[in-house]
């Protein structure tokens, strides 16, 4: 009970945060050099001026800034994010529709990061100094160097282009067929038992996902090799092998559960890393998700669209943070909320 | 362990020293103009003779332009990591010594910048200021402060209530006689060790901004936006893209060996990632 009275109190804290957010982004928006209806009319020159007033007025436009303002935040909140210029479609439609294939993304960046940070931290603490450990170490380094949007374009050209053993862009085959259930184009072919697209939209989960995850990858490899060698360390490890536990259950059984709560609290740090960093990787892998909206929004100056999808990353964000908290409580019974 | 001692940081430091040398030298370098077009030339391999990393789409000697790129990286990634030094520094001094109401809005304002994507911070902030070195450098730096806030606010804090402090303050010495003469001599390996680590992080960043046009003008030439160039090729020439990117990575991977070792030198409690 006091926990959910926590909780509660910690999203309707966020809600200022929110606000001034979303009030700043509406300035800032439209600071962005470059006027929406001269890129929706196009370079052509045969447009008259009354047609330009016309389009100007139809979009909201021609008001102040202040009752523009004020008549989004009186949309927002019946729920209404405004118009794309460009779609000709509702923000929330948009974004309603592109969210999953973002989060979709940035699941399976954490599976890569886990599958393969977990393991290599643990063989690398368990063998610190050993030829596995350093070169480990090394490629984690590499991993925390490199630009997103050139290890994928590296990626596909070995992966796609060269050996031709996965896709290269896009979410599934086009010439496949899924009936959209959820929009998380995994789930829907489990649900609608279609093994075909399940594997197309599975193939076209590596590359991206691999890419988005490759920084966190490293970072979780570093900080698990450190942590387990902390806890190999201490009394009841030795206290367990002596009384004849055997070496991998010593590692796996007894330090591992200590050694994943630092994993954990920096996992929840860095999801903002994979949030942040999906604008890259969608862009590279064309990948129709949030990312990819948000930059096209921000070249077409497609005011509403980048508003929504502003105030839809930093919400995601308030949430994401909150549920790492509550995750860190339950490894964690000392801290609370 | 001193710095000395160990091979791998060095190492980064040499090929760093090397990337600046080769940044200030690339007018007497560079074997072509970097933004020479040349099209009978265009698209050459790696090892082509006279062009020894090959040409681009356009025909221009890759190495002259990777050459005339480190300038840019070089250039931002000094420029955003002092500025976001002074500002960051600056501000952590006043808010960790004073504390109150200063500190919790400086905080404040800190947390709403970090629980946000940094990316779409500097692109929105790229898109208001336009291309070009200077605003890379403000966008960068609009956000880059926080880390040194945090930094020194925190070793401020912990720092005032130690015996010298309480002695300057005794003798009677003002606040800002004691933050600049005391505490910060006292923090300055943190900063360093903090700005080199961060230097890398910049300079990918304005590599990414570049990357998706948002960096430098189109004529400059920059790694990111080389990479981005190369995009569209990667499939009959791909060395247009992997070179620039090679050109980051090893730039990056020198300066943070090199930031870790010293981080082990000088400052063994700085977390590291």
């Amino acid at each position: 009970m006091r926990t959910a009275v926590r909780i509660l109190q910690r999203v309707l804290g966020a809600v200022p945060l929110l606000l001034a957010l979303v009030i700043a982004t509406f300035v800032f928006v439209r600071m962005i050099p470059g006027d929406p209806v001269d890129i929706l009319l196009g370079q052509g020159g045969n447009v008259s001026a009354a047609e330009v007033a016309a389009l100007r007025q139809s979009l909201g436009l021609d008001e102040p800034i202040q009752v523009q303002l004020a008549r989004f935040l009186r949309g927002l909140l019946e729920g209404d994010l405004g118009h794309s210029f460009w779609q000709r479609q509702p923000v929330a439609r948009l974004l309603v529709t592109t969210l999953p294939a973002t989060v979709e993304l940035a699941l399976a960046a954490l599976f890569f990061a886990l599958a393969i940070g977990i393991p290599v931290g643990i063989l690398s603490a368990v063998r610190p100094g050993s030829l596995l450990d350093r070169l480990a170490m090394a490629t984690s380094f590499l991993g925390i160097s490199m630009p997103a949007f050139w290890a994928g374009l590296m990626l596909m050209f070995l992966f796609a282009v060269k050996l031709r053993w996965l896709p290269s862009v896009g979410r599934l085959d086009p010439a496949l067929d899924l009936r959209p259930v959820t929009g998380f184009l995994v789930l829907d072919s489990l649900l609608t038992g279609n093994w075909p697209a399940l594997r197309s939209a599975l193939s076209h989960l590596v590359l991206p996902g691999l890419t988005l995850g490759l920084e966190l990858m490293a970072i979780v490899a570093r900080v698990m090799r450190s942590s387990m060698l902390e806890a190999l360390q201490q009394d009841y490890i030795r206290f367990a092998r002596a009384k004849g536990v055997s070496g991998w259950s010593a590692v796996l059984r007894h330090a591992l559960p200590n050694a994943l709560v630092p994993t954990v609290t920096v996992v929840g740090l860095q999801m903002g890393v994979l949030l942040g960093g999906n604008m890259v990787v969608e862009t590279v892998f064309a990948w129709p998700g949030l990312g990819r909206l948000v930059v096209g929004a921000i070249f077409a100056r497609d005011y509403a669209v980048v508003q929504g999808a502003v105030l839809l990353y930093a919400a995601t964000f308030v949430l994401a943070n909150l549920l790492v908290d509550i995750l860190y409580a339950y490894l964690n019974p000392k801290l609370s909320l | 362990m001193s710095l000395r001692r160990q091979f791998l940081p060095l190492l980064g430091l040499a090929v760093v020293l090397l990337y600046v040398l080769a940044a200030i030298l690339a007018p007497y370098l560079a074997p072509y103009p970097p933004d020479e077009v040349n099209l009978p030339m265009r698209l050459r391999p790696i090892g082509t003779p006279g062009h020894p990393l090959g040409t681009d789409h356009l025909g221009a000697d890759l190495l002259s332009r990777v050459l005339f790129g480190a300038r840019v990286s070089i250039l931002v990634g000094v420029l955003a990591v002092s500025l976001s030094l002074a500002v960051g520094a600056s501000l952590g001094a006043v808010a960790g010594y004073f504390g109150g109401w200063v500190d919790g809005v400086f905080s404040r304002f800190a947390d709403l910048l970090m629980g946000f994507p940094y990316l779409l911070f500097t692109l929105f902030a790229m898109a208001i200021l336009g291309p070009g070195i200077a605003n890379l450098v403000l966008a960068l730096s609009f956000k880059g402060w926080v880390e040194f806030f945090r930094l020194t606010r925190g070793e401020v804090m912990s720092e005032k209530t130690r015996e010298y402090v309480l002695a300057a303050r005794a003798l009677g010495r003002s606040p800002a006689a004691i933050i600049a003469g005391e505490i910060l001599p006292n923090i300055r390996h943190s900063l360093l060790v903090l700005a080199t680590l961060r230097m890398g992080y910049l300079i990918v960043m304005e590599a990414t901004l570049s990357f998706l046009g948002l960096g430098v003008p189109p004529d400059v030439p920059a790694w990111g936006s080389m990479v981005a160039a190369g995009r569209e090729y990667m499939v009959s020439a791909w060395w247009i893209a992997m070179v620039p990117g090679l050109a980051v990575v090893g730039l990056v991977l020198s300066i943070n060996l090199f930031g870790e070792g010293l981080r082990e030198a000088l400052d063994p409690r700085l977390r590291s990632l």
